[in-house]
């Protein structure tokens, strides 16, 4: 029994880093998303290229390759000190903004132009149009499409485990090493679907939210 | 003085010239319809007045002054424009109203961000909301919604949609009223309502343009119409001399064919 409370406590240990990472990286996927998304809209080719060759990148490339290259990549190049976690956070921030900027381009471009029309024969500003009209109507578009992003982001902060940071998959590993027990690993995947499950249950809320309108 | 007048506005498309330099004017308090076929360039007409396009080239005057010059080799400014844009209003044929706010909403949303602008905004802001608040239920009230304020677009009949957004455009107090084809997204027997709207305003002494295929509409309720076609006014004059004796021959055959359908 007392194996089953130090596996629990241990997991539950990696459960509060895995929502480190996924906290931190909405928190500034989401933004970036945006300004991505903008970017790859852009009429401004010098812009519109370097972000739409970034988005391809990023998106062409597994998120694991992508934490070594920002786990080791700095060692690699004589940089020492640079905390795994700052890496971590740089992969996890950069891939999901990229999969969040497509989500939103498709619901902007999504919205029809006689919205954008209607808020500038009203004398209002380009950024009053978007923020107090479209962005609204953005959100409640790409609600599904967010919801299947953040509960793969919950399984992919599992990849952090392979430049050691100590998050739920990396603590159940560790009792393969030290218990040769195999179960904790087992184990880990009720947290990933208590972690979900929270998640579905507070889309289906926003979505019956913003079920009071069509369109 | 004139309260709106048009000079030789032209507009092209790539290759494709819509208009070739459309001429006219309005006094205050009058009510202007223009028929043509499509593709007479109607729709961009209204949409280059109000600065959804930029015409190429030719004037654009309110109240006598010049608020778009095609020779000036400045361009306007996006706060340019939007000055422009407030003058007038535009009531589109699919609505486009908010579908995220309510009627009452829609129609207080652009009163409450210029609010904004106003330099006693901060000290009296709960009587300005409180203002605007109780002129958009005026509006509403004036359009025969005073039940339906709280309901949805997608609650609203397509009638009532365009009641909304006709409540929503006069809201800011344009100068001039646009209305390009208000009721042919309609079906047939929601059109009256719309129209005894539009004729209630024209009572008012609203000023307004209406881009429209009802004749017998226009007939009614404009004390001047004018026909289009292929990008440049052919006819214009009072609806006796338009509709009953007109001059040209496409005059003739569009209304026919209006008469034969």
């Amino acid at each position: 029994m007392s194996i089953f409370i130090t596996v629990t406590l241990s997991l539950l240990e990696g459960l509060l880093t895995t929502f480190k990472i996924f906290a931190l990286t909405l928190l500034m996927a989401l933004p970036l998303g945006l300004i991505i998304s903008f970017g790859s809209m852009s009429k401004i080719k010098v812009i519109k290229w370097p972000i739409k060759t970034l988005i391809w990148v990023i998106r062409g490339t597994p998120l694991m390759l992508q934490l070594i290259v920002f786990g080791f990549g700095p060692g690699l190049l004589g940089i020492d000190g640079m905390d795994t976690f700052v890496a971590v956070m740089i992969a996890f921030v950069l891939n999901y903004a990229c999969y969040f900027s497509e989500i939103f381009r498709g619901g902007i471009e999504g919205i029809p132009k006689g919205q954008y029309e209607a808020g500038a024969v009203l004398g209002l500003k380009k950024s009053q149009i978007f923020f107090k009209i479209i962005l609204m109507q953005v959100v409640k578009r790409i609600i599904p499409p967010m919801s299947n992003e953040f509960l793969t982001l919950v399984k992919d902060t599992s990849l952090a485990n392979t430049i050691m940071i100590y998050e739920i998959t990396w603590n159940a590993k560790r009792f393969m090493n030290s218990e040769h027990i195999l179960w904790p690993l087992f184990y880990s995947g009720v947290f990933y679907l208590g972690f979900c499950g929270i998640l579905t249950l507070i889309f289906g809320y926003i979505e019956k939210k913003l079920d009071y309108y069509k369109g | 003085m004139k309260i709106l007048e048009i000079k030789n506005l032209r507009k092209s498309f790539g290759k494709t010239e819509v208009l070739k330099g459309v001429s006219f004017s309005m006094e205050k308090g009058q009510v202007l319809s223009i028929i043509g076929s499509s593709g007479s360039g109607k729709t961009t007409l209204l949409r280059s007045i109000n600065f959804l396009e930029e015409a190429d080239c030719g004037e654009i005057y309110v109240d006598g002054k010049c608020i778009y010059d095609g020779a000036s080799t400045k361009k306007l400014t996006a706060a340019q424009i939007r000055e422009n844009q407030l003058h007038f209003g535009l009531v589109f044929q699919s609505f486009n109203l908010f579908p995220q706010y309510s009627a009452l909403e829609n129609v207080m949303l652009a009163p409450k961000l210029l609010a904004k602008e106003r330099p006693d905004f901060k000290h009296n802001k709960k009587e300005i909301y409180a203002q605007i608040e109780e002129e958009a239920k005026a509006l509403l009230t004036r359009v025969g919604l005073a039940d339906r304020m709280n309901n949805y677009p997608c609650e609203l009949s397509g009638g009532q949609q365009q009641r909304v957004s006709i409540a929503r455009a006069l809201a800011l107090n344009p100068k001039v009223l646009f209305f390009d084809e208000p009721t042919s997204a309609l079906d047939p027997e929601l059109t009256g309502e719309i129209l005894r709207v539009i004729r209630d305003l024209a009572s008012k002494d609203v000023t307004m343009v209406i881009v429209t295929h009802e004749i017998d509409f226009a007939r009614n309720v404009s004390d001047r119409i004018i026909f289009m076609a292929d990008g440049v006014v052919l006819e214009d004059g009072t609806p006796e001399e338009v509709i009953d004796n007109p001059k040209c021959a496409k005059t003739r055959a569009f209304l026919q064919k209006l008469n034969e359908n």
